[in-house]
Parts: structure tokens; C-alpha cells; sequence
């Protein structure tokens, strides 16, 4: 029977998932690393995920059956929480009758949070935040309310792959590059961001904004005030809005302090209504699971539309519950946070040694829960062919997924992002022995080896290829 | 605020979809939430309230599910017995769902359809409850400006779910009460030539059964009809079978997963059915949807696009335990039928001693009340005028027709599952008295409308683009409060 024809949304491919970026996590998926049962298997560092901390919540629903047994001042509430859908989420339990202008005390317990995430600095106002599903439907809802199908957002490289999908596939946006180079640390310069959006009118794209992670996935750097200052220059300028991802806040392990764009427009006169932030629990809490994400806008217009299209993505009111109930314990967050943050940063350190080992550098990071790595050296040669063909021998021969800078969309071949928060550290010792092993032996550039591998990974260099190719000319 | 025409800033104009009111919470079905939260009925602490009677939620039976979860502590990872399990699911994130989530699903599905079809939890697609069904499975079948076709009165909510951000068209199929709103294929050859003729393509068909707001289910024949149909114009056929669950009586439910496993001739691969938790298992706030898809590239796409709106794993946990009990389920929507057909009854008699007729309903949580005799005039005016005495005097709020695109003035839609015994009873007090009092006076009568024009009883009905969706932020949302008595 003949293929029905579908929507062009379904037919094309701008969800992006052929990119190797996915491709790698599949790769996992066939032949995962148990240190029992598996121990030559694929060793994930492709997964930005945050499991160091899990100890942490579950000590704490332990310690707290109200929150465990769905009860709250003694009072049942399973009924409340079952029958909630209100798209500004759960208000505080009172009686109806009470006559009270509720106080949302789920968003303030998320508000509070992401207040001390910027050590109190900016008051989060709880009526500004919109709950989503996870940031990825954050992303895709300001995309929806701030640019038209054809309309473009600036985005430096590299930047998460996701974001291909995110922002552009359902919404017709269109990203256009803001090109950074190691060569200043990546950083985001006005140069850079001028040429981006002179390039694009003369594509006869619209830029409707710009759009950072800050801190940087997959660079693991935060912004400094002044480098925010010049981006809210440029949007001021520009007439164009600011989109800030700030998805990573909360991992931020050493100096300098993470500053957010809400405390860089502090004072600042007719600015606030075109800046946004994204956040979500995924990263700092290490629950990507529960699928809770939030928009932070002054711009009312913003935040009304959002929280209407918040409604193809709430958060389910049983999480919403305990989050509140675990985030509104002021001990528990503040002792957290800190103890997060450590952890992060001893794993970050063992991360980075291990591969200085291997002789491998990698860009100096205070945040993140990823090391940006330097594998230049190691390339046979310097371009994106030559970084493919080290990524494959990582994965199949060494039996490490990390993700190639090419994925992310960065200019130059050879960088890499490769996570260290989701697995343990003997774990992360294996990886590091494996990598030095692979270095030591010079495989890198063994040309022998590689004939003998060629067969099989030149099929997959074409089919490679060639869905880089599809994804480039977009749909 | 946010909008300003005179200034000519770039950064102020958001999207077409942001600024237009696609999202339809402009339609006289929210305002009169609006009225309810403003003034809502409690038994003790407002019993002049309005009684909310606008919102299809499944409130009798929450007692047996929060039974079962005391009972089954392991099943939350919140607890000592479950606790264990919480690194696991609070770490996944996979958009395929926990085996056992979608596993239970498909079991569920299938009692819930009284067991004539089997699900395959290979097909199951999450989304944000219905809501985000419906949008994804549209993203997927259709391109901005195509159609689907819609038998009319419909869910007010689907002009947002399944236009907005898609960019889709709604087109109506229109229903009339002589032949209680069946769903012809002449009218649905009408709605697809008129289409054509306007040069819109066709992609579809978007149907609900059982009906909301008629709380009927479709026979044999008429899903016949219309996979017949989609299968001639090579054309979807999408099922909205949300409220499957909720059949109290006969005839019995047939979902087009049965015609699709009866009739091997009819191309499969343009059936689809979108499911939810929120009417069979009365749990809205966990926002549990599904998508159900018999053809694999829309499973491909559909699942892709799920990442929108996961079903928090947390809740999959806890549901895949709850609907993998099967002695539970099973007692469940047993228990549920015959509570609905209970209430059902019980509120049908209590309009039918005061002389109001509501079209003969087998399923839903609502009935769908004919106040043709109450208008003035058989008009949408007439028709809202009546409505708002109803919010205003009675302190009701049920839904007018005009705002499911009903063709006829005079119908309601009632919704009865979401309140307790005592309130229903109050409700229909009420409804008693001001049909008495109409009775009595028609000269009284004649004295109201005059005073309903004065426009001091209006409710607005913005429709404008400037007063969108600024202007209340509660329009959408009930609390679900608790509206029983006080014991």
C-alpha cells in the first residue's frame, strides 16, 4: 500500500535525531558498560545527566513520610492532586471558601529555588514563572511565542544538539550559527554576534533573537557580567530578544560565581521585557524524569501566551507535590545545593586528571556537568572526516560514547564533549585507563589497524554522511 | 499590555500564534469558569455559590484510587517501601516510557473498551494528557492550512489542541437533533466537498467516542461509515476515545480498534486513536495521554515529538503498578459504570419531573440538555441571554451549545461526575425553581429579558483580538476543588 503522505513535519528531519549526537546514545543503548555483567561494554558519557546526587532525595523522602503519603498538614490530599490541571500549577491547599488570593506555593518553592541559585541577588516572582515539561518544551514554547516560521534566533557554537529540534522543528524557526573559536576560549564576542546577524539579513532572514546556555552546554563556562552586559548591548541595539538557558545554574562548582542575565539587567531602563530565562530540575537536581521546566518572563504578553501552551505540557501534579514539599525545606536545599556542588566539581577534578594522563587538555570549566576536551592532537587530520574517524574509534574501539564537537555544531574538528556526572567513579577510573591505553598505543594514528577496520566503518562513513548532509539542508 | 500598535518596536510584536486568540480561552465554555471562580459553590462556606457544572471531570470514584495507593506504598517512590526505585525512574527520560508504564496502558485500554480489542504497547506514544495528543498527532497528519473535518456540536477545546500552533483548520460536520446529531455520510460528503471547493485539502477525520458533549457512542455502522470513508479519499481517521471508559449502559461501546481488527480491507495505517487517564480514572492532574497509532511512521514521528510533553516518570511508576493490578481495574471500572449510570439517572429524573429533556446518553460525564422551550428566540443570542441568567440567577454554570459549534440553538452541555450526592441535589433544587418560577410568570419573564439587555447582567464574551488572552489569567483553570460536604 502506498505511504500515506503525512505532514512534512513527519516526513523530514529537523527533529534531528540521525545526528551522531544520537547516534552514539544508540550505540550505548546496544552494548551498555556494566562493571559485572558487561565490563567491555560502551561506557555512556554522552548523557549530561546528574546522578551524584540521589542519595541526597531519597534520605530526604525518607525522613518524610507527609510528602511520601501524599498528606500535607495531616489532611489527604490525593484528591486535590489527582483532579489538579491548572496550567499556573498547584496553589497552596486551603479551603475554597476562604476567600484568599492564593499564593502559588508550588511556584514559590521552584521561585525560591532559582532565587538562591542566584544567591538571592534577583527576587524570582512566582507569578513570572510558567511551568513546562522539562526545558525542552520551555525552549518550544518562546520559540512559538517569539518567532514566526521562517524567522531566525542567534545561537553561538557550539551549542546542544537538542536545540536543532527544540527550536526548530515544529515551530519552522530558524537557527542561524554565531560562530566562536578556541582561539579566545570560545567566548561570545560582538564581532561574532555582529557577523551572524549581518549574515542572516543577507539571507533575508528576520533575527527575532538570540539565544544562550549560560552556563555553556557543552562548554561548562559561565558568563561573566560584562560579557553579559555586551549581549544585552547587542539586543538592545538589535531590537531582538534574549533567550538564556540557564538550565546548568545550579552546577556550578567553582568561581567565577554563576551570574545570571536577571541580575546583568538589574537597572537597567525598557529592557527586561525582551529577556528570558529557561530553567529546569534536570541538571541541578538531577531529575530528568519528571519532566519539570519553567520560563521566566517580565514580558506579560510572554508569560500569558506561554502558560496557555504550557497546557500540551504540564507538569503531572503528583510531581509538582513533592518537589514543593522537598523544595520548600530551606535545610535541605541549602545543605543540597553545597554538597551538590562539591561533588560535582571532585568528579569534574578526577575527570580532568584523568585525562591529563592521556596527555588531553580540556577547556578550563566551572560548571557543567561535562568537560569540553581538547583532542585535536590525536586527529589524523584536521577536519570533520578526520574528527568522525576518532569519534568511531572512541566508541567501538576504546568503548566510550562521548559526543563530537561536530554535533554541537562547533567550526573546529577535534574538540569533544565528554560527561562525567552519570556514573561512578570507579567507572569514570575504567574510562580514564581505557582512553590512556588507546593514547599510549598510538592507535590514534596507527594507519595498520584502520585498514583492517576500513570495510565496516566506511559503509558507516557514508551513511554518515549522508545524514549530516539531510540535516544541513533542513526541511 | 504587550501589545501596542503605536509602538513600532520589533521586540514588542510576539508571533502570530502568540498574539492571536487560536488558543480559544475566549469562548463563552471558559467564561463561565470565570463566573465559577469568582463565586464558588461550597455546601458550608458559600452555599449561594455557583455550582460548577461546566467541567467533565470524573469525581466518583477517587475514593477506590486512593485506596489502592495507601494500600500499595511500594508503588510510590516516596515512600520506605518504594523509595529504592527512586533514582532509577527519577533518571529516566526516555521518551519510549517504562516498559511496564506502557504495558499496563495497553491492558488498560483494552478493559476500559469492555475487551473487544487488544493494544499493542509497541504503539503506545505518551503526551501531555489529551490536550497534547491531539496536538502532536496534528503536527504529524497535517501541514498548516490543510483540514480535518469534525462532526458538530465538538470539545470547544479542540479549535486550540488541534489549531493553534499547528496551524490546522477545524471544518464541521454538522449534527442536528432529528435524527439525534448521527453523524451521516451525506453530511460528511457535504463537509469534504465544501472543502474542496474552497480549495482546502482535506487530511482527515477528528472524531470523539463516546461524544462529548453528547455523551453518546457511535454504532457499528457509522465507524463503518467512516473508516469507508477515510479509506476512499485516503484520508485519517483519528478517535478521540477519552471517555471510553465512562459506557454505563447500553449499546455497547465500539471503538474502532475493533473495526480495524474485524475489517483486514480498510487501510490501517490511517486509523489513530488518541486516549487518556483523565475521564476513566479521574486522575487530570497526573496528565497521562496517549496516542495510539496503527501506522508505524506516525508512531515514529509521534514519539519523537513526545518529548513536548513526557508523562513524568514518577506517575508512569506509580500507574504502571496501579493498572498492572488487575483485580483493581477490573472492580475499578466496574464500580465506575455503575456509579456513573447511578448519577446518570438520578440527575436526568430530577430534569425530567421539572419537564427538561436532555438527548438520550449511554456514556460521558455530562448530559446534553435540550432548553430549546426556555429561549426567546431559536437564536445564539437567545441562546447566550438564557445563559447567562443561568450563571447569574441559578448560579450554574453548564456550557452553552454555541460554544461546541452546535448548529441549534437551545442545547446545554451539563456535566454531573464532579460533585457529591448533596450538591447534585442542590444543583437540581435550583434548576426546579427556576423553572417554577418561569412557569409562573411568563410576564416575569418578559420583565427579565428587558432587565438581561440593560447589560448590567452581561458577561463578556471578548472576542476581540486586543482583549485576548490578557485579561484573566484563571479563565482556563478550575481548582478541582472539593465539592462535597463538609463530613
Amino acid at each position: 500500500m502506498a505511504q500515506i503522505l503525512l505532514s512534512r513535519k513527519a516526513a523530514c528531519n529537523t527533529h534531528g535525531q540521525d545526528s551522531s549526537y544520537f547516534l552514539g546514545l544508540q550505540e550505548y543503548e546496544n552494548d551498555p558498560y556494566d562493571p559485572k555483567t558487561n565490563p567491555t561494554g560502551i561506557i555512556q558519557m554522552g548523557l549530561a545527566e546528574n546522578q551524584l546526587s540521589f542519595d541526597l532525595l531519597e534520605s530526604w523522602l525518607q525522613r518524610h513520610p507527609d510528602a511520601a503519603g501524599l498528606r500535607r498538614f495531616g489532611r489527604v490530599v490525593f484528591r486535590e492532586l489527582a483532579l489538579f490541571q491548572d496550567y499556573h500549577g498547584l496553589p497552596e491547599f486551603k479551603r475554597v471558601s476562604a476567600g484568599f488570593q492564593q499564593h502559588n506555593v508550588r511556584l514559590q518553592a521552584l521561585a525560591d529555588l532559582m532565587g538562591d541559585l542566584r544567591d538571592n541577588k534577583i527576587e524570582i516572582d512566582p507569578r513570572k514563572l510558567v511551568l513546562t515539561a522539562g526545558a525542552t518544551s520551555a525552549n518550544e514554547i518562546l520559540m512559538f511565542c517569539l518567532a514566526e516560521p521562517g524567522e531566525a534566533f542567534l545561537i553561538p557554537t557550539p551549542y546542544y544538539p537538542g536545540f536543532d529540534r527544540d527550536l526548530k522543528w515544529r515551530t519552522g524557526a530558524e537557527i542561524v550559527p554565531v560562530h566562536c573559536s578556541s582561539s579566545n576560549g570560545f567566548r561570545i564576542t560582538r564581532a561574532a554576534l555582529e557577523k551572524a546577524y549581518q549574515g542572516a539579513r543577507k539571507r533575508n532572514l528576520s533575527v527575532k533573537g538570540v539565544l544562550v546556555t549560560n552556563p555553556s552546554n557543552p562548554l561548562g563556562t559561565t558568563m561573566s557580567r560584562n560579557e553579559l552586559g555586551a549581549l544585552v548591548d547587542f539586543v538592545v541595539a538589535k531590537d531582538v530578544h534574549l533567550i538564556s538557558d540557564e538550565i546548568y545554574s545550579g552546577t556550578t562548582f567553582d568561581s567565577p560565581r554563576f551570574v545570571s542575565v536577571t541580575e546583568a539587567i538589574e537597572g537597567r531602563a525598557h529592557v527586561s521585557d525582551r529577556v528570558h530565562v529557561v530553567y529546569s530540575l534536570s541538571k541541578d537536581l538531577g531529575l530528568p524524569g519528571f519532566r519539570v521546566g519553567a520560563i521566566y518572563s517580565n514580558n506579560e504578553a510572554v508569560v500569558a501566551a506561554a502558560t496557555k501552551m504550557s497546557s500540551f505540557g504540564l507538569v503531572s501534579s503528583q510531581t509538582q507535590y513533592l518537589l514543593s514539599a522537598l523544595l520548600s525545606d530551606e535545610e535541605f536545599k541549602g545543605n543540597y545545593t553545597g554538597e551538590n556542588q562539591k561533588r560535582i566539581k571532585q568528579r569534574h577534578d578526577r575527570l580532568v586528571q584523568g585525562l591529563g594522563r592521556s596527555g588531553i587538555s580540556c577547556l578550563k570549566s566551572n560548571a557543567g556537568l561535562f568537560c569540553w576536551v581538547d583532542m585535536r592532537h590525536l586527529l589524523r587530520s584536521n577536519t570533520l572526516e578526520g574528527e568522525m574517524e576518532l569519534w568511531r574509534e572512541i566508541v567501538y574501539e576504546v568503548g566510550l560514547n562521548i559526543s563530537p564537537g561536530s554535533s554541537c555544531h562547533c567550526d573546529e574538528p577535534g574538540w569533544f564533549r565528554v560527561c562525567f556526572a552519570n556514573m561512578s567513579a570507579e567507572t569514570l577510573d575504567v574510562a580514564m585507563r581505557r582512553l590512556q591505553d588507546f593514547v599510549a598505543s598510538g592507535r590514534a594514528r596507527d594507519g595498520d589497524s584502520r585498514q583492517r577496520k576500513k570495510p565496516i566503518l566506511g559503509k558507516w562513513m557514508l551513511t554518515l554522511s549522508s545524514s549530516d548532509r539531510r540535516s544541513e539542508r533542513g526541511c | 499590555m504587550g501589545l501596542h500598535v503605536d509602538d513600532h518596536s520589533n521586540y514588542n510584536v510576539l508571533s502570530r500564534i502568540a498574539t492571536s486568540d487560536g488558543h480559544g480561552e475566549n469562548s463563552s465554555y471558559f467564561d463561565g469558569w470565570k463566573a465559577y471562580d469568582n463565586d464558588p459553590f461550597h455546601p458550608i462556606d458559600n452555599p449561594k455559590g455557583v455550582i460548577q457544572m461546566g467541567l467533565a471531570e470524573n469525581q466518583l470514584c477517587l475514593d477506590l484510587t486512593h485506596q489502592w495507593i495507601k494500600q500499595n506504598p511500594q508503588a510510590s517512590i516516596c515512600t520506605g517501601e518504594g523509595v529504592s526505585e527512586f533514582k532509577d525512574v527519577a533518571n529516566f527520560q526516555d521518551y519510549h516510557g517504562l516498559p511496564d508504564f506502557r504495558k499496563a496502558i495497553a491492558r488498560f485500554m483494552g478493559k476500559a473498551r469492555g475487551g473487544g480489542a487488544k493494544f499493542d504497547p509497541e504503539r503506545i506514544v505518551m503526551s501531555g494528557g489529551a490536550t497534547g495528543a491531539q496536538e502532536n498527532i496534528a503536527f504529524c497528519l497535517a501541514n498548516p492550512g490543510e483540514a480535518f473535518l469534525i462532526p458538530t456540536p465538538y470539545y470547544p477545546g479542540f479549535d486550540r489542541d488541534f489549531r493553534w500552533r499547528t496551524g490546522v483548520q477545524l471544518l464541521p460536520i454538522q449534527c442536528h437533533s432529528f435524527n439525534n446529531f448521527k453523524i451521516t455520510e451525506p453530511a460528511l460528503v457535504t463537509a469534504y466537498q465544501t472543502a474542496q471547493r474552497s480549495n482546502i485539502t482535506v487530511k482527515g477525520i477528528l472524531v470523539t467516542n463516546p461524544s462529548n458533549p453528547l455523551g453518546t457512542t457511535l454504532d457499528r455502522e457509522t465507524l463503518r461509515t467512516l473508516v469507508s470513508f477515510a479509506n476512499e479519499k485516503r484520508i485519517h481517521l483519528v478517535c478521540d476515545e477519552i471517555f471510553s471508559g465512562t459506557v454505563f449502559d447500553r449499546p455497547t461501546y465500539v471503538s474502532v480498534s475493533e473495526i480495524v481488527e474485524e475489517e483486514p480491507y480498510y487501510d490501517r495505517d490511517l486509523i489513530h486513536i488518541v486516549y487518556s487517564l483523565s475521564k476513566d480514572l479521574g486522575v487530570p492532574g497526573f496528565r497521562v495521554g496517549v496516542i495510539y497509532s496503527y501506522n508505524d511512521a506516525v508512531v515514529s514521528c509521534a514519539r519523537k515529538m513526545s518529548s513536548f510533553g513526557l508523562v513524568s516518570t514518577q506517575t508512569q511508576h506509580l500507574l504502571a503498578s496501579m493498572l498492572g493490578d488487575d483485580d483493581f481495574t477490573t472492580k475499578f471500572l466496574a464500580e465506575s459504570r455503575r456509579r456513573l449510570s447511578r448519577r446518570h439517572k438520578v440527575f436526568t429524573a430530577g430534569l425530567h419531573r421539572v419537564g427538561i429533556k436532555c438527548l438520550e446518553s449511554n456514556a460521558g460525564l455530562f448530559c446534553w440538555m435540550n432548553l430549546k422551550h426556555l429561549l426567546n428566540e431559536a437564536t445564539v443570542e437567545a441562546e447566550l441571554e438564557l445563559w447567562r441568567v443561568i450563571i447569574k440567577e441559578v448560579k450554574l454554570n453548564m456550557s452553552p451549545g454555541s460554544s461546541f459549534h452546535c448548529s441549534e440553538p437551545g442545547w446545554f452541555r451539563v456535566c454531573f461526575a464532579n460533585m457529591d450526592d448533596n450538591t447534585m441535589e442542590t444543583a437540581l433544587k435550583r434548576i426546579r425553581t427556576f423553572v417554577d418560577r418561569g412557569n409562573d410568570t411568563t410576564a416575569a419573564q418578559a420583565k427579565k429579558k428587558k432587565k438581561w439587555s440593560d447589560g448590567s447582567l452581561r458577561l463578556s464574551l471578548p472576542r476581540r483580538i486586543e482583549e485576548l488572552s490578557i485579561m484573566t489569567p484563571r479563565l482556563i483553570s478550575p481548582h478541582s476543588p472539593l465539592v462535597q460536604a463538609a463530613t
